[in-house]
């Protein structure tokens, strides 16, 4: 007979990464706090949650420290020049548009170097899903300002404070007419698990911007304190959900960044066009 | 009848792949993990709520909480 204790036992498995992982890569050269593996992290619950097939995705990057993801996942994986992820990724989507592909890139790469790859990959709105890490430095060449570094921080690059306003990547996203944007943090790893989730299961292109943090360049050079302190002063204190943001008054969203899905619409997907147009032609031949 | 005794959670902590960030002992609601040197480890385990808030924001795959 069981006992009252063993009833209410609840059994509550973590999540088993090492399925999606290449294990004798790890530990990673991400730096100690660094957000990018709480977003990987995410990504991989998201795919589970989706029940994508391993062998189905491929996973596409540029440069960068966020590029370096793909060389932790046992997916069909591609590190390729910077800034154009997302070209590869046209590429690879058009002659195997059964494949799922994930583009990862991080700020720099997306919206500077690549940044006509981006515009142009979410004008098509071909079917991926890009995950862009915003750290708000080019960490990897030693802590440069990048297109996404707030006014007046410090970097290696802007020993006096930064004078170039950011880019908004969700803003430029939808005016380029991709069909869902959506922005999550690090610190919001549940949410975030969601809003990957709702990214992949879109069909185009599917822009998530997501907040995370580098204290080894932006966080010292900007005087926080700790990788905590940098999660919750940029990505608790500094967002607010959209939802959320509906019910609370306009001085209290000043400075906030709004997280969560920003915009989604429907719209015929690139490769569909493109097939449905060598049907109709080889048909009118015949 | 005997009072069952309340069941331990137990965590597993990579030392090889933990780099002391320590994100996880800042967020734990109810202070369980310290760091010890360059690495965390558990200092009180009986406070364990197995919220896996540790294991959710580790971003090195060094913990997990096992009920």
């Amino acid at each position: 007979m069981s006992t009252i204790a063993e009833k209410k036992e609840k059994v509550s498995v973590p999540f088993d990464y090492n399925k999606y992982l290449r294990p004798n890569k790890l530990p990673h050269i991400w730096c100690p706090g660094c957000g990018h593996g709480i977003v990987l992290k995410a990504l991989l619950r998201a795919i589970d949650r989706a029940g994508l097939e391993k062998d189905n995705i491929c996973m596409v990057s540029g440069i960068g420290c966020s590029s370096r993801t793909p060389g932790y996942v046992d997916f069909n994986t591609l590190h390729t020049l910077h800034g154009r992820a997302m070209a590869f990724a046209t590429g690879v989507k058009l002659a195997k548009p059964e494949l799922k592909v994930i583009v990862i890139t991080g700020d720099g790469d997306a919206l500077a170097i690549g940044g006509n790859h981006f515009i142009h990959a979410c004008r098509r709105n071909i079917d991926m899903t890009v995950l862009v890490m915003t750290n708000s430095t080019y960490g990897m060449t030693g802590g440069q300002y990048s297109p996404t570094t707030p006014l007046d921080a410090i970097a290696t690059t802007s020993r006096y404070g930064n004078i170039e306003p950011p880019f908004d990547a969700c803003e430029m996203a939808r005016a380029s007419g991709a069909t869902f944007v959506a922005r999550g943090t690090a610190y919001h790893t549940i949410e975030l698990e969601r809003t990957i989730h709702d990214a992949l299961v879109h069909k185009g292109t599917s822009i998530v911007d997501v907040i995370d943090a580098c204290p080894t360049y932006f966080g010292r050079a900007n005087k926080y304190k700790s990788a905590t302190h940098m999660m919750e002063l940029i990505e608790k204190d500094g967002t607010v959900n959209v939802k959320q943001a509906e019910k609370l008054p306009p001085e209290k969203l000043e400075g906030k960044v709004l997280r969560g899905v920003l915009h989604k619409v429907e719209r015929p997907e690139y490769c569909e066009q493109y097939e449905n147009l060598i049907m109709q032609k080889a048909a009118a031949k015949k | 009848m005997t009072q069952a005794v309340k069941k331990l959670p137990r965590i597993e902590i990579n030392e090889k792949f933990c780099k002391g960030c320590s994100i996880c002992v800042d967020f734990c609601p109810t202070d369980v993990l310290e760091l010890r040197g360059p690495v965390v480890a558990v200092k009180n385990l009986e406070a364990c709520t197995r919220c896996q808030l540790c294991d959710l924001r580790c971003p090195d795959f060094a913990i997990q909480v096992f009920d």
